[in-house]
């Protein structure tokens, strides 16, 4: 990937932009008066490129969740305002947003709790496209069993249960249902984490093959950066509620910045090269 | 407890010593099987790493050493352990009571997810005195907790120590679980994914208070992963598991530079590396076509063949035997090494 | 602090309205309590409305609540037209009376249960957990009025106890060990009747909250160290299920001044419940309004002590 590449995801539109976005919580018991409030997400400015994959690094309590959750419109933010598609969706009211919501979709992390367990496999896929209303019960149906199959799922599953399934079976389920309303932006909180090396494999290359076929825009949150490295145009990394640096894979990787991107690409370079080491060489 | 030098016989035999560990699980009308044949010996004071994907049978064998299993397993072979009386003792033959002696004070074990692993209401200084009031008499003080967690470099070990699990972070929650497990000074820990969901800066240091550990105790560790990197520079030897057997065994600076198993090899290829800027970005990542739980075992012959770039003809009727190399090394496979 | 003046404020409103409410509800229900004195030919019609006057029955509604909020900030709680006395003396008896059976049978019914249903959770599927399920599924089936009559007629049978009523008749002359035989005696049927009626709920809660935490990894993790069995029943599993236990407990509290009335009107026992009856059916209004009045303390603490009582014991109740 060259100049050339970087220059056109430099023109390449924002999909979703957010500026000065902030959140609090408050946490403290009911009977003392100190209430504490953490900062979920102080000033957070930046964009996600249409038709691209863009990464959010940070560690556990960076504020990656409530920053998807703000995205994904689950949560509102106390300041600050969110763009989708060149319309300001962080003011709106929720009826307002209803017909936005399934271009916005999201995957979570642990697809055993993100998934009815009394449902089968067709209802979970079926359950988005029966509220917004889009076909009858036969079409429904249909439908989820093609969705199915789109993600590497067999048909001949529709009835199972989710905890049938593996872990990487539930969450290409999960994709099939993030993918069922025609989605333009997913946001993929975590979801890669908790499986094994194999299988993230294999789902980071369905995902990869999706957004080739359907122009879908990600977000992909982890905090673990060499698996998301891997396949990134871009990178953002958050550190303490803040985006302390953002840019293209390449120079990112090549010229981090700030502090924490250095000491997060030490780690990684660390591990990388000791295992390259004990390879006797790298392998290609 | 320390391995002491001199003529002392149980010292050279092996601290656990596995034979023929077969195990499946009982569901209704249906029998799944989770072990065959496992064979293996550890050593006092070293650290093995288990290497293997979900479904290859690492947390059974992890669960059966400490005699977790659920009530619809069936275990055979046999389990020796050299316990602290130095006395060999077949794991598989201890009735509850003899069990709860040795869990936790001879062999403990490092659960996933000290999240979920830990009581949520309780304070963890409690839980971990807990343990070591099941192995010791009375109450340990609160000094003796808080020693335990400066040994597995807790810094503020009296906040922490008062402290409920929600109110930690992940990287203290680790530790915890690692205090509690050596809490009274095992001879044997098994840490199973222990870093599953840290980040890889906490992951590197918490390798690094295990390796401290099983330096200054000199308590065996076997460390069960589905990611070979965490194995580099850290544990001696690595058992690769597919579907219930070990398909190959060695020091793991042999193995990772010159795989045997063809799963070995594909395993190692997964191992994202794509960190110097000059690496391209991914248009498809490589992986081990199929997957474990879908694929159908063939009756009879190797688990692996139907994923295997370099199975042959008679690979799905004839189950490879081990094969015993130099420099400690044995592979299952009948094209080894291609 | 804020948490408890926040809770207190409701309370007060709540009280004020369930007052309210009584009073509207008593005065909707027709008839009043001299209604009988009409029937009778023998008072005329001018002495009944004297009475009626004398006791404010004939003044509006909103006059007579006013009056009764003054007679309850005096002291009085009202006047009673059949006792011809304040309420509060009959309330105070008749209140303490039932406090002493329902809170003996709160204590038995939760000590009871606690064990039992750690013990059947802690092994599912054998013969006492099914035995206990059978047991539990029979009780509750069983109305509390077939429990008591059912009681009264085997002890009336076998005169093996006295049928009825909170002391005999020579109670004022016994020393003190036998005035406790002879109070406890008397407890026996309506205590058993209410401890069997509570029993089967108490016990399936503390079985299904027990069995969903005894799933959880963190148990398996303690068996994992070694802990023994009481303890990890104990120590372990029981304080992280204790939350729905504790609104349970909650409720318990809640029903201690109005879950008996049944009990005692069969078996006798000269508490709210027969007090309640006797006033309803006779209209004497402000006894009623008493009666509900206590039930309702009662119900507001119940319900305050659950909600402290998890943020004390929960300290995952705290981080919200």
């Amino acid at each position: 990937m060259g100049i050339e590449t970087a220059v056109q995801h430099a023109i390449k539109p924002a999909l979703v932009k957010t500026s000065g976005l902030s959140k609090k919580y408050s946490q403290g018991s009911p009977f003392s008066r100190k209430k504490f409030a953490v900062d979920a997400l102080v000033d957070v400015n930046f964009e996600i490129a249409s038709g691209c994959l863009t990464a959010l690094v940070g560690e556990s309590g960076s504020g990656k969740s409530t920053l998807a959750a703000c995205l994904a419109m689950l949560e509102k933010p106390d300041a600050g305002e969110v763009w989708f598609g060149g319309e300001e969706i962080s003011g709106r009211s929720d009826r307002e947003l209803a017909p936005l919501r399934p271009k916005i979709q999201m995957v979570f992390q642990d697809s055993a709790e993100a998934l009815n367990p009394r449902f089968s496999a067709a209802e979970i896929i079926e359950e988005p496209l029966a509220i917004q209303r889009c076909r009858t019960t036969k079409q429904l149906r249909t439908r989820a069993c093609e969705l199915m199959e789109e993600v590497g799922l067999s048909a001949d599953w529709a009835d199972r249960r989710p905890l049938q399934f593996s872990g990487g079976q539930r969450q290409r389920l999960a994709i099939a249902r993030a993918i069922a309303l025609k989605p333009s932006f997913v946001i993929l909180d975590e979801s890669l984490s908790g499986l094994d090396l194999s299988t993230q494999a294999q789902i980071l290359n369905l995902l990869l093959d999706l957004q080739t076929a359907h122009g879908l825009t990600y977000l992909l949150i982890s905090h673990d950066f060499s698996l998301v490295g891997q396949v990134a145009d871009f990178v953002a990394v958050m550190h303490k509620g803040r985006i302390v640096e953002y840019g293209a894979r390449q120079p990112l990787i090549g010229n981090p910045q700030h502090d924490q991107t250095r000491r997060l690409l030490d780690s990684v370079r660390v591990m990388d090269r000791s295992f390259q080491a004990a390879q006797g060489g790298r392998q290609q | 407890m320390h391995a002491q030098s001199g003529a002392a016989p149980w010292v050279d035999s092996p601290l656990l010593r596995v034979r023929g560990l077969t195990a499946r699980y009982v569901c209704a009308d249906q029998t799944e099987p989770a072990l065959a044949e496992v064979d293996f010996d550890i050593a006092r004071g070293e650290i093995v790493g288990i290497l293997g994907e979900s479904g290859s049978g690492k947390s059974t064998l992890a669960l059966s050493i400490l005699g977790l299993l659920p009530t619809n397993a069936r275990i055979e072979g046999s389990i020796l352990f050299q316990n602290q009386a130095h006395k060999p003792e077949d794991l598989l033959r201890l009735d509850e009571p003899q069990w709860r002696e040795i869990r936790g004070a001879e062999i403990s074990m490092i659960f996933q997810e000290p999240r979920l692993s830990l009581s949520p209401v309780m304070r963890v200084g409690e839980q971990i005195a807990e343990v070591m009031r099941a192995h010791g008499d009375g109450t340990p003080k609160k000094q003796d907790v808080e020693a335990i967690l400066r040994r597995v470099r807790l810094a503020d070990s009296g906040r922490v120590s008062s402290a409920y699990p929600y109110q930690l972070s992940g990287g203290e929650l680790h530790r915890i679980a690692i205090a509690q497990a050596l809490a009274c000074g095992p001879d044997l820990v098994i840490a199973d994914e222990p870093t599953r969901s840290l980040d890889v800066t906490v992951q590197g240091e918490i390798l690094n208070v295990l390796r401290e550990v099983n330096r200054e105790s000199g308590s065996a560790l076997i460390f069960i992963t589905h990611n070979p990197a965490l194995l580099v520079g850290f544990a001696d030897r690595v058992m690769v598991m597919y579907a219930g057997r070990i398909v190959e065994e060695g020091p793991v600076a042999q193995v990772f530079r010159r795989p045997l198993h063809p799963y070995t090899k594909a395993l190692l290829q997964l191992v994202p590396q794509r960190s110097e800027p000059s690496d391209p970005v991914q248009q498809r990542l490589p992986v081990i076509s199929g997957s474990l739980s879908d694929s159908d075992r063939p009756a009879g012959g190797c688990a692996f063949e139907p994923r295997c770039p370099a199975r042959t003809n008679f690979c799905r009727s004839e189950l490879p035997s081990t094969i015993k190399l130099e420099g400690g090394r044995r592979v299952s496979c009948f094209n080894y090494g291609n | 602090m804020k948490y408890l003046q926040r809770r207190l404020a409701h309370s007060i409103v709540l009280l004020i309205s369930a007052s309210v409410f009584c009073f509207l509800l008593s005065d909707l229900a027709p008839g009043s309590f001299f209604d009988e004195m009409k029937l009778n030919p023998q008072i005329s019609p001018g002495t009944v409305a004297a009475l009626r006057s004398e006791y404010g029955l004939d003044q509006a509604l909103p006059v007579r609540y006013g009056l009764w909020v003054k007679s309850v900030l005096r002291g009085e709680w009202g006047y009673s037209f059949a006792y011809n006395f304040p309420v509060r003396s009959l309330l105070i008896i008749r209140a303490r009376n039932t406090l002493l059976l329902t809170s003996l049978a709160m204590l038995l019914a939760w000590l009871t249960a606690l064990p039992l249903g750690v013990w059947i959770a802690s092994r599912p599927g054998r013969w006492d957990d099914r035995l206990s399920m059978a047991g539990t599924s029979l009780l509750l089936a069983v109305p509390e009025l077939v429990l008591a009559l059912g009681l009264l007629y085997v002890v009336i049978r076998t005169r093996a106890l006295p049928a009825g009523g909170m002391v005999s008749v020579r109670f004022e002359g016994l020393s003190l060990w036998a005035k406790i035989c002879d109070l406890s005696a008397h407890l026996v049927v309506p205590l058993t009747v209410l401890v069997l009626a509570s029993l089967p709920i108490l016990v399936r809660h503390v079985r299904a909250s027990m069995t969903e935490v005894l799933q959880a990894p963190f148990i398996q993790a303690a068996c994992g160290h070694g802990i023994g069995q009481a303890r990890l029943l104990f120590r372990y599993a029981l304080p992280a299920a204790a939350n729905p236990l504790i609104s349970l407990l909650g409720l318990s509290v809640a029903g201690l001044m109005s879950g008996s009335l049944l009990v005692e009107v069969i078996t006798g026992w000269p508490g709210l419940g027969p007090l309640l009856l006797e006033a309803s059916m006779s209209r004497d209004l402000y006894v009623v309004v008493g009666v509900v009045m206590a039930s309702t303390v009662f119900m507001i603490l119940g319900s305050l002590l659950a909600d402290v009582m998890l943020v004390i014991f929960d300290p995952r109740v705290r981080a919200d």
